[in-house]
């Protein structure tokens, strides 16, 4: 792995530690705690970050802010890439109308929806809460790694080792599941990584909108929301909070191009 | 010709059964609600009959199958339905309010063009140098750094500190730059390490070499050949990516108090006007898909090595 790919990782694992390691950073007591006289106070020797808009201590609200981003980044990977992949793969091998259904119908309804647009839908009718972030998230994620599967599928199938399983009389399941799937999932890994940034990125993004995660939870996204009428007073409010989705969504992405060269040496930039 | 013409009828005809079902999905999309849509619209205090009178309002007492096909009705004679409290139709707000959102995601693909394309050649015309290194970080920043972050520290810089620009809101030409900024910062990462890696790319192949040997100066060479067939990807990914700056429009919208239809969507929901909310994501998604289905049409006909069939 590259030199970027490894500080990808490096930053990765530092977040990864920070979202499990939560409440023994930073005690829940803190993340909630008001002080309205000590409000708005700049970073200092106590408060690192500084204290939000309710005297609230800024780094123990970005410690578990980081909980939410990891977990909700996980899971939202973890189901769209099992959706993706079961569909992608059924699509790829049985080919025929099952392939036009799902390639040519199916993926272009969700592709007509532009990224968030669909997440917002579902969550403006559905109702704000980690849970529906995650379903919300995770339907607009599968198309992604389906279509990624699809295409490793429709590939793989055509091997000859392939055919010699059918000709010993393996059944379809068994040749999906044993020869198929283990020799198609390799990009996976790399979208998942790149996956992850999105999703990050995402869960920020809908919190903002007021979409996301509901208090009492700390979530970067939120975090410059709700100081948005102290931006220019208090600027630490919003510049912490952004460097830390900026930082994870690139770390994701370093990981996630490392491993795409390491994978694929056709890749490698120029 | 007839080929062409064939594959033409058949991409603009994928888009009925493809825009039927958002629409059918947008439809259904009030009907999931675990909660009682009526219920949160009139509040706990409203009496059984305004709340029937809501309900009846918008429709939602007849069966599932009426209520569908009076949506389609609806929508094809231009009816979207009304906000029940204020009466004011729903398309009248969405028609106010799109231009704003078209007029930003136009800017902030204007601006976006402008940035990387003279970035990502001299780029790769300077491969390894200093300004290479220099626009690889600022594509790094762009893809990273949300809108809700880049727009308020945008806002801190020019508008407050050195008082450049309004800090928000609409009304002049001026108003438009930091939106657009904020908006095609993340286009312009990608479009720069595009041209760039399509420029080199091209700079290998035999015409340049040709160009080169007959004596053409370095500027000729790339800006009339090279760029000419080094864009025809990067067509592309501006037509895609402008689907995707309308879905970003709704986060740049709320920084900037924009009045677009993303930020009618965002206020649709906190109001609960849950037609409003549903014309607004038809109207975002159909713009999408639109947009990409003339980007690859468009794609056709630039790149002539592409098959008709």
């Amino acid at each position: 792995m590259n030199r970027v790919a490894k500080f990808g990782l490096a930053i990765v694992i530092v977040f990864m530690l920070m979202a499990a390691l939560s409440p023994l950073l930073a005690s829940w007591e803190k993340v909630q705690s008001q002080d309205l006289i000590a409000r708005l106070d700049a970073p200092d020797s106590a408060h690192l970050m500084g204290r939000d808009q309710l005297g609230r201590d800024v780094l123990s609200r970005i410690i578990y802010g980081a909980r939410v981003s990891m977990l909700v980044g996980l899971v939202v990977v973890s189901v769209s890439s099992i959706v993706g992949v079961l569909i992608g793969s059924i699509a790829g091998y049985k080919g025929g109308w099952v392939d036009r259904i799902i390639s040519s119908f199916l993926f272009n309804v969700f592709l007509a929806f532009p990224g968030i647009l669909l997440a917002i839908a579902m969550v403006a009718f559905l109702g704000p809460s980690v849970r529906n972030l995650i379903l919300a998230l995770s339907v607009i994620g599968w198309v992604g790694y389906a279509r990624l599967i699809r295409a490793q599928v429709l590939k793989v199938r055509e091997y000859d080792y392939v055919t010699a399983a059918r000709a010993l009389g393996a059944s379809d399941f068994r040749i999906l599941l044993k020869h198929i799937l283990p020799n198609s999932i390799q990009p996976l890994i790399v979208q998942a990584s790149l996956g992850m940034a999105g999703a990050i990125l995402a869960e920020a993004g809908m919190s903002f909108l007021g979409l996301g995660v509901p208090e009492p939870i700390p979530s970067w996204g939120k975090m410059i929301d709700d100081s948005r009428e102290f931006w220019f007073t208090a600027p630490h409010l919003f510049i912490f909070p952004g460097l830390m989705i900026a930082l994870a969504v690139l770390a994701f992405n370093f990981l996630g191009d490392g491993l795409r060269e390491r994978l694929d040496p056709r890749q490698r930039p120029r | 010709m007839r080929g062409l013409a064939f594959t033409l009828a058949k991409r603009l005809l994928i888009i009925i059964p493809v825009m039927a079902a958002v629409v059918t999905l947008v439809f259904l999309l009030i009907h999931i609600v675990p909660g009682d849509p009526v219920r949160q619209l009139v509040g706990e205090n409203a009496t059984e009959e305004q709340y029937q009178a809501v309900k009846a309002e918008l429709g939602l007492n007849k069966p599932l199958i009426t209520q569908y096909t009076d949506y389609w009705q609806g929508l094809l004679r231009g009816d979207w339905g009304t906000n029940p409290i204020t009466k004011e139709p729903v398309l009248k707000r969405i028609s106010a309010r799109y231009p704003a959102t078209i007029a930003l995601a136009l800017a902030a693909m204007l601006l976006a063009i402008a940035i990387s394309i003279p970035l990502g050649v001299t780029a790769a015309t300077h491969r390894g140098s200093a300004i290479d290194s220099a626009s690889t970080l600022l594509a790094l920043l762009g893809i990273s750094l949300p809108g809700f972050a880049l727009g308020p520290l945008l806002m801190l810089i020019f508008s407050v500190e050195l008082g450049l620009t309004p800090v928000s809101g609409a009304g002049s030409p001026a108003h438009l730059i930091l939106p657009a900024l904020t908006l095609g910062a993340a286009m312009s990462a990608i479009l720069t390490r595009i041209v760039r890696s399509s420029v080199l790319e091209e700079l290998n192949e035999d015409y340049v070499r040709t160009a080169r040997a007959k004596g053409l100066p370095e500027r000729t060479v790339i800006y009339k050949h090279v760029l000419k067939n080094g864009l025809i990807p990067v067509v592309t990914v501006i037509g895609l990516q402008f689907g995707v700056l309308l879905a970003g429009a709704i986060i740049t919208e709320r920084v900037f108090s924009w009045p677009g239809v993303g930020s009618l969507l965002i206020d649709s929901i906190s109001e609960r006007d849950y037609k409003l909310t549903q014309g607004c994501i038809l109207v975002i998604a159909a713009t999408y898909v639109l947009v990409n289905t003339m980007t690859d049409l468009l794609y056709r006909f630039l790149d002539p090595r592409i098959k008709v069939d």
